[in-house]
């Protein structure tokens, strides 16, 4: 039964979906109060190289450096991350502008690679590297063991994300603020909001985020240091964003069926059936096109749609 | 207390000295980089500008370099003015590769200027169409085009590898030995290849004087044409084109296949200049259009800054590639094009708006300047 093609499917979907669902976690926040980052694939990388860089040098017990890495994976997203914020906040750059060269600054042909070069990081085999926590007998069971039992703890650890940021959003006056950032930051401005702090705040914090999404690459599913390692997750990321109608659960959701998609075409192979894989691997991007054109309408837009003032500089004196 | 101010009138020197500047920055944030990595800067630049355009054959490479991105960078250019945030030159690039190969292949044996202009309106095609997505949804449903069209760049890319790795398509080479060892595209034959001129040791392909030609076309449209003077109403205030009487959504629609078109035509300079066959490998790893929206915003959209900052930023990729290798540091090219960008755009802020510093003591308001 474990071994059966929906049960492989679905395991594999949620390990591959976790890195995607950590990256889109952290977009999530920061186009929640209105940034759109489209560097999340050059942040991703920085974490990923940076991430490896830490459990290479860090000489303690398996635990400890595996969280001394995602806690450097995760600054070092964040300081990424902190690029943008200041060219966008502060400077009132164009957003989409800046994001794309955050992903040229940071990508496959700039600092990751730059920096798995000078820190000799490649072709050696991670020191630690994240494993199944649950009992050999857990895994075991038939369905849920190799799909609920049979992960790490870092998808573990993004379930503790998703809730958290889905009360974090919904609970908390800091959560109902950066909404209100978002949506309209004069409104939130007049309420006595710091706008460009929430702003600031929440571009670092998803760039945390994206780090650690990285890092589940490097420490985790390949588990070594290859230059351009995500291929492309951080922009199914920022599609995820949108397909999860900016909603953390929905996220998870998302995340895993895309995973899924991934996985789907090598476990075809595996059953002696051969499907070109790009057809499924198209399908995530044209089932978010599809998605933001069904919420196109006005009523649906003000439900389900993107915050109202995404990608929008807030300039005090110019509303 | 610096108080940051827009400015009523942006004067002209600001637009040619912020780049300037920005790029001197740039360079200065680079060196930090190589010294805390223990490179020497100096030596490392020089070598970069040696391989992009003093040494030997340099100039040529930096041309076959620059053209796409002049194509991509002009596309989101058109976009980019109207306010048309179209990043799919990426997936336009490789639809126009697509339908350009396809027409050469078939109109073998024909005469060659009949072939290379075939090849140019289908590449146009391609990209228009794949252009036309985003914008009709744009157009008709206010479906937000950044995501369409960024999205769309991955589809394509994903038919572009199927064409030739997963499929046995017209455009896949099935004999001979090397198709045998890895998937590869049929070769165009000569009547497809696009023509070169060579002055000084310098090759010009036809690709490159295209795109310059387009500039100019651009240029016209813009300064000349009531199209052009719609476009720019409708890119300042989409509210004020429509009060007037402009049909915006045809206008849309029209930009987006412009764009599309243009970044097609570059595709089709692909085959027809330099790959000779499509090649799914080669087109994606280069991020023609990404760069390309990078060039238009160094260029702050004008078609003539396109083309310079595209030789410029050629001559940097150009350079990356010929000094690939284990003593030059991998991956400091988009180190210093992502460094150029950021300084550039926050060198932005101070062509719109100007710092001002207010000093407590000062109780009358100073005069308006």
């Amino acid at each position: 039964m474990n071994n059966s093609l929906l049960v492989v499917v679905l395991a594999s979907g949620v390990a591959y979906g976790t890195p995607l669902l950590y990256a889109a976690l952290g977009e999530l926040l920061a186009e929640r109060s209105g940034v759109l980052n489209l560097g999340v694939e050059g942040m991703m990388l920085v974490g990923a190289v940076m991430g490896f860089w830490a459990v290479q040098r860090i000489h303690a017990t398996t635990t400890l450096a595996l969280l001394g890495a995602i806690g450097v994976a995760a600054i070092a997203g964040a300081a990424m991350a902190g690029i943008h914020a200041f060219l966008v906040i502060t400077l009132r750059a164009n957003q989409i502008v800046s994001g794309l060269a955050l992903t040229i600054f940071a990508g496959v042909a700039g600092l990751s690679s730059y920096l798995g070069n000078d820190l000799n990081l490649a072709r050696s085999p991670a020191r630690h590297q994240f494993q199944e926590i649950f009992p050999k007998s857990w895994q075991d069971l038939p369905a849920v063991g190799p799909i609920l039992f049979g992960q790490s703890a870092l998808v573990y650890a993004s379930w503790a994300c998703v809730v958290l940021v889905a009360l974090y959003l919904t609970r908390t006056r800091l959560g109902l603020n950066v909404r209100a950032v978002g949506e309209s930051p004069a409104a939130a401005d007049a309420m006595g909001v710091n706008v460009s702090a929430y702003r600031y705040a929440h571009t670092l914090v998803g760039g945390a985020f994206a780090g650690v999404g990285g890092a589940t690459f490097s420490l985790s599913i390949t588990p070594q240091w290859v230059a351009g390692l995500t291929q492309g997750a951080g922009w199914i990321a920022i599609a995820l964003v949108i397909f999860a109608f900016w909603r953390p659960t929905l996220c998870l959701v998302g995340a895993y069926f895309f995973g899924a998609f991934t996985a789907l075409p090598f476990a075809l192979q595996g059953h002696g059936i051969t499907v070109a894989p790009e057809l499924f691997q198209s399908l995530p991007y044209v089932m978010t096109i599809v998605a933001l054109v069904l919420v196109s309408s006005r009523a649906a837009r003000l439900r389900f749609g993107a915050p109202a003032a995404l990608g929008l500089p807030y300039v005090r004196e110019e509303r | 207390m610096i108080r940051i101010e827009r400015r009523l009138e942006q004067p002209r020197w600001l637009s040619v000295a912020v780049p300037v500047v920005s790029i001197v920055v740039a360079f200065l944030f680079a060196t930090v980089v190589l010294v805390a990595t223990h490179h020497a800067p100096l030596h490392t630049f020089r070598r970069l500008f040696d391989a992009a355009f003093l040494g030997n054959g340099a100039l040529t490479e930096t041309v076959v370099a620059a053209t796409p991105l002049a194509f991509t960078g002009l596309a989101a250019a058109v976009a980019f003015r109207m306010k048309l945030f179209n990043i799919g030159g990426e997936g336009q690039l490789y639809a126009g590769a697509i339908t350009g190969v396809t027409v050469g292949l078939l109109l073998a044996g024909a005469p060659s200027p009949l072939v290379i202009g075939a090849m140019m309106l289908a590449g146009a095609a391609g990209g228009a169409f794949v252009a036309a997505i985003p914008g009709l949804l744009r157009a008709f449903f206010s479906t937000n085009e950044i995501i369409t069209s960024l999205m769309l760049n991955y589809v394509v890319a994903l038919i572009l590898d199927y064409l030739i790795f997963d499929s046995h398509s017209y455009l896949r080479e099935t004999k001979g030995f090397e198709a045998s060892v890895f998937p590869q595209g049929k070769t165009l034959p000569n009547e497809a290849t696009w023509s070169s001129w060579t002055l000084h040791g310098l090759v010009v392909p036809l690709g490159a004087v295209v795109a310059v030609a387009l500039a100019v076309a651009l240029w016209g449209l813009y300064t000349g044409t009531r199209f052009g003077f719609e476009v720019q109403v409708i890119g300042d205030s989409a509210r004020a084109g429509r009060y007037a009487g402009m049909r915006t959504r045809r206008k849309i629609l029209a930009v987006m296949c412009l764009s599309g078109a243009i970044a097609g035509l570059g595709g089709a300079s692909q085959d027809g200049d330099f790959r000779h066959q499509l090649d799914p490998r080669g087109l994606t790893q280069a991020n023609y259009g990404y760069t390309g929206i990078v060039v238009a915003a160094l260029a702050r959209y004008n078609p003539f800054a396109v083309v310079l900052i595209a030789f410029l930023l050629g001559g940097l990729q150009n350079a990356g590639f010929a000094l690939q290798g284990a003593d030059f540091p991998n991956g400091l090219v988009g180190v210093l094009q992502g460094l150029i960008l950021f300084c550039a755009l926050g060198g932005e802020l101070f062509v719109r708006y100007r710092l001002r510093i207010d000093r407590r003591v000062a109780t009358a308001p100073e005069p308006a300047s």
